[in-house]
């Protein structure tokens, strides 16, 4: 089980809604791995359900009910379909049985497949990249994977960088994150996270606002990084 | 509400109920009385103007009477149920995004500890006493739940829009929650 969790303002803002669809996306796959935070986001929508029994009602048009009940067997007015892919959901145990993916949905939906399937493109040595699709622009979602050993050059955050760990493990600032694990670098935070040496890691991470590199050879390296 | 018809006392957990096992209309129509125009505050609070408020209540209802066979009374309450289906239409409606969500079928999802057989007992005493721990927030608490749930902004952007130091609005929804938290944890 995990030992670093989203915050719980994070895990609020999820179960409410506000959260941007980068971040709710790091979210949910920690929620794939996280039995308790599956926990407390049930909880924050309980509340959700509570506060919306205590709204003031607003009335509607006197024919919306009419309007419903025309509508119930219309097989036209189908649901519109999720806008993430969702992946075959038969249950039915392949012969001979395959591991579980490394990737725990939605996040396989997002990458298109696991990481030895999919295409990735090189950062700088020892560090590639796999970029996924979100809505919207001023955040960046990517996948990461980080040779055995390899050490992150030292950067700053023009806002917030999160990761979560699915395979292998980082060290940063003293801690040590595993799959499932989720790491928060603020803004102001200067930090320069080593993959172990063991094997390589590969980490969901969600930028918001760019990254700047701080170490005297990052800072020559921005002109030419984008990451 | 000043309906007398029979359905409109019973709990909307069994009206749900109703509609999931024999499609009853009756119980949806009551439902609808009794949810639609919530709903409709929700989405409006959202930045859903008139029409288009309306349409999306008549599309989170649809999505309630096609999807009540869903519906797990030991999982959650059906305003909470409803709440998740209308969160999610918003977020696909009015922010055009998608909803990531996890999947319980996955076969690389960790399976939690399985749920107690009296789980639904519970999920109902816990929004019992949801109501009243909310009822006994001080104002500038429930205040600021409320901007967390109705509004579209995360707590970074309630910050700025309350005038309120990040640290402040933090700390006043830790108060609450925390307040909430005993509520369920202790009784």
């Amino acid at each position: 089980m995990p030992s670093h969790h989203p915050s719980e303002e994070m895990l609020m803002d999820y179960a409410a809604g506000s959260l941007a669809e980068a971040p709710a996306l790091l979210v949910a796959t920690h929620l794939a791995l996280c039995p308790e935070c599956r926990h407390r986001v049930s909880a924050f929508e309980a509340l959700g359900g509570v506060l919306l029994e205590e709204l003031s009602p607003a009335p509607l048009g006197a024919e919306a009910l009419d309007a419903v009940l025309a509508r119930l067997d219309d097989p036209a007015a189908l649901e519109p379909p999720p806008r993430t892919p969702r992946a075959t959901v038969t249950a039915a145990p392949a012969t001979p049985p395959r591991p579980a993916p490394l990737l725990p949905e939605p996040l396989r939906s997002y990458a298109g497949g696991d990481p030895d399937t999919i295409a990735w493109r090189r950062v700088i040595g020892g560090i590639e990249e796999h970029v996924l699709p979100v809505a919207r622009t001023d955040f960046k979602a990517c996948l990461y994977r980080i040779a055995p050993g390899v050490v992150v050059p030292r950067h700053t955050h023009g806002r917030s960088e999160m990761l979560l760990v699915l395979e292998g493990a980082v060290r940063d600032r003293g801690m040590r994150f595993g799959r499932g694990d989720v790491s928060f670098a603020d803004g102001g935070i200067d930090h320069s996270p080593a993959a172990e040496p063991e094997r390589p890691c590969i980490c969901l991470a969600v930028l918001d606002g760019p990254l700047r590199l701080t170490g005297p050879i990052g800072r020559w390296l921005n002109r030419f990084v984008k990451l | 509400m000043s309906d007398t018809r029979s359905d409109e006392g019973r709990a909307p957990n069994d009206l749900l109920l109703a509609v999931a096992r024999g499609g009853d209309r009756a119980a949806f129509s009551a439902l609808f009385r009794h949810f639609a125009p919530r709903l409709k505050a929700y989405l409006t609070r959202l930045g859903a103007e008139g029409a288009l408020a309306d349409e999306l209540v008549q599309e989170v209802m649809l999505t309630v009477w096609r999807r009540a066979g869903d519906f797990d009374p030991a999982q959650a309450s059906a305003a909470t149920w409803i709440f998740t289906i209308a969160r999610n239409r918003r977020i696909d409606g009015l922010r055009r995004e998608a909803r990531p969500e996890i999947d319980p079928s996955d076969p690389a999802l960790v399976p939690g500890a399985p749920e107690a057989a009296d789980r639904a007992i519970e999920t109902s005493q816990d929004t019992a006493r949801l109501h009243a721990a909310i009822a006994g927030l001080p104002g500038e608490q429930s205040e600021l739940l409320r901007l967390a749930y109705y509004e579209d902004q995360p707590h970074s952007a309630i910050a700025e829009r309350t005038g309120l130091p990040l640290g402040t609005v933090k700390s006043r929804l830790r108060l609450a929650l925390g307040r909430l938290r005993r509520t369920l944890v202790d009784e």
